[in-house]
């Protein structure tokens, strides 16, 4: 019952952006993926639910090869899988009630009075209950991250997948964030991936933290054993120093 | 070395006018087979029949009392003396029913319906919405493609029959007002060449209209890259290539059909 990315080799056109990528997230935990912008992280994190797939390499999510799922498999998966977008993508033409029942009338299970209530909890679950009538375009930049947060939680996935979920935020909405990502593993039990390039924000949400560099892992730990590690590209992102990033990619 | 580069120019167009085709029979293709997925897409049919259908009605009514006004005029000018007045009741009719009705009302929703389809979508493409929808479960062809596509097919003709009618009916009161022709006259000119097979080759054609206007709309949506410059392009692109298509199935129809 974990994610595994195992040896994911994606391009785009000639740009080579996943070259050997494999990571695994265990049962349980919530792992983030650092790494500079543009390196690949959301690539990688979109082969998870197959919105993108990989050139090879293998993708497997409880315990299942997402390559080789049909279309209904992948959608059964998918209804394990919450996904929280960057810029939360929330439906513009919808309200915010409208938005988080998308997910559970697809899954035909819940009545209207089922459905009514799952949104009412999971928005109180972000603490934005009263919300329910608002439209996206109302909401800022936090509560919107927050409702898309909703969303993906609705349907009580076993797996939340977050796309730079403080990108843009004040300090003391990441960090209102961030303690929304540890509630969700504490009440939900949830495994997660996180894809963030905020060291402090990756301290603390995570179990363990990789870094991306140049479509790979080149380290892997838990966030102490990032912060001391000695390799001049993670000490240069960690600490925010270019030049040491530069000496690391000389080396390589 | 120029004639070099002009077939190699020529080349590299070709593969990329074949490899675009081949993307867009693939996308029709995932439509198609969406379109058993009637519970997904059945509840978006009748808000869209409205937005696309009924929301279209004023533009093309108005274009098409126009064309009816300067049918009738023009007619008269040309046939001065020459061919009997009642004539004026013919071509007003006939242009309007098998040509200008349907054509000019898909030139303006091709801009007016494919536009705004293909802006939506590609705000929703690069906006992340329509990924969103996938990891809902959510085929996109079945919630965005298919209702849109299957609202076009059917509401365009509805709009076409009314703007053929009005059209007729500006001809008749301008030819009645300022042409010096009777009613009569007018509608034994209407009723000369009359075959009932007109309507059903205007309400054919217009339907192939409406489906490809929707479906490039949707199909620009769907593969907008970028940002707000990739809706821009993808809109202008929609317009651009279904007043093409239009013209195309214009031809089409009346070789197929006509002859």
């Amino acid at each position: 019952m974990s994610i595994e990315l195992i040896d994911i080799y994606k391009s785009f056109g000639p740009k080579e952006v996943l070259k050997g990528f494999t990571l695994t997230v265990p049962e349980g935990d919530t792992v983030s993926l650092v790494g500079f912008s543009g390196s690949g992280k959301s690539v990688a994190l979109k082969h998870v639910v197959r919105l993108l797939s990989p050139d090879s390499g293998v993708v497997r999510v409880d315990d299942q090869d997402v390559a080789g799922l049909s279309r209904h498999e992948l959608y059964e998966l998918r209804r394990q899988v919450g996904f929280v977008f960057q810029f939360a993508a929330l439906f513009d033409s919808m309200t915010i009630r409208e938005n988080l029942s998308m997910g559970l009338i697809k899954q035909g299970t819940h009545t209207e009075a089922e459905i009514e209530q799952r949104i009412n909890e999971s928005l109180n679950m972000v603490e934005l209950e009263g919300f329910e009538d608002r439209m996206p375009a109302e909401l800022s930049g936090g509560q919107r991250k927050r409702a898309g947060l909703a969303r993906a939680i609705a349907f009580r996935p076993k797996y939340l997948l977050y796309d730079e979920p403080t990108s843009g935020l004040d300090p003391v909405t990441t960090t209102v964030i961030d303690r929304l990502i540890l509630k969700m593993k504490k009440e939900l039990g949830v495994t997660s991936l996180v894809i963030t390039h905020d060291m402090k924000s990756a301290d603390r949400v995570s179990d363990r933290v990789a870094m991306l560099f140049e479509g790979r892992i080149i380290e892997e730990g838990t966030p102490d054993e990032i912060a001391k590690s000695e390799n001049p590209i993670v000490r240069g992102f960690v600490d925010g120093e270019p030049e040491l990033v530069e000496q690391g990619r000389l080396d390589q | 070395m120029s004639a070099q580069r002009s077939f190699a120019w020529i080349g590299a167009k070709s593969t990329e006018g074949f490899a675009a085709f081949g993307r867009f029979s693939s996308f029709t293709a995932e439509a198609g087979r969406a379109v058993p997925d009637l519970k997904t897409w059945g509840k978006l049919l009748f808000p869209l029949m409205k937005r696309i259908g009924v929301d279209s009605i004023p533009i093309a009514l108005f274009l098409a009392a126009f064309t009816g006004i300067v049918l009738a005029l023009q007619a008269s000018y040309t046939f001065t003396g020459a061919i009997p007045m009642y004539f004026v009741g013919t071509l007003v009719g006939k242009t309007m029913i098998l040509e200008l009705g349907p054509v000019l009302t898909g030139l303006a929703l091709s801009g007016r319906v494919g536009a705004n389809i293909a802006a939506e979508l590609g705000t929703m493409r690069v906006s992340e919405q329509i990924d969103a929808l996938e990891t809902l479960s959510y085929n996109p062809h079945s919630y965005l493609v298919v209702p849109r596509v299957v609202a076009g097919l059917l509401m365009f003709p509805v709009i076409v029959v009314f703007a053929n009618a009005i059209g007729i009916v500006s001809g008749w009161i301008t030819a009645i007002n300022l042409l010096e022709m009777t009613s009569q006259e007018f509608i034994r000119g209407l009723r000369l060449f009359f075959e009932p097979f007109d309507i059903t080759y205007s309400l054919i054609k217009t339907g192939s209209f409406g489906f490809a206007i929707t479906l490039i709309g949707c199909y620009q949506g769907f593969t907008t890259t970028g940002g707000a410059q990739g809706v821009g392009t993808a809109t202008t692109r929609a317009v651009v290539l279904s007043s093409m298509m239009i013209l195309v199935l214009d031809a089409f129809w009346a070789v197929t059909l006509l002859q």
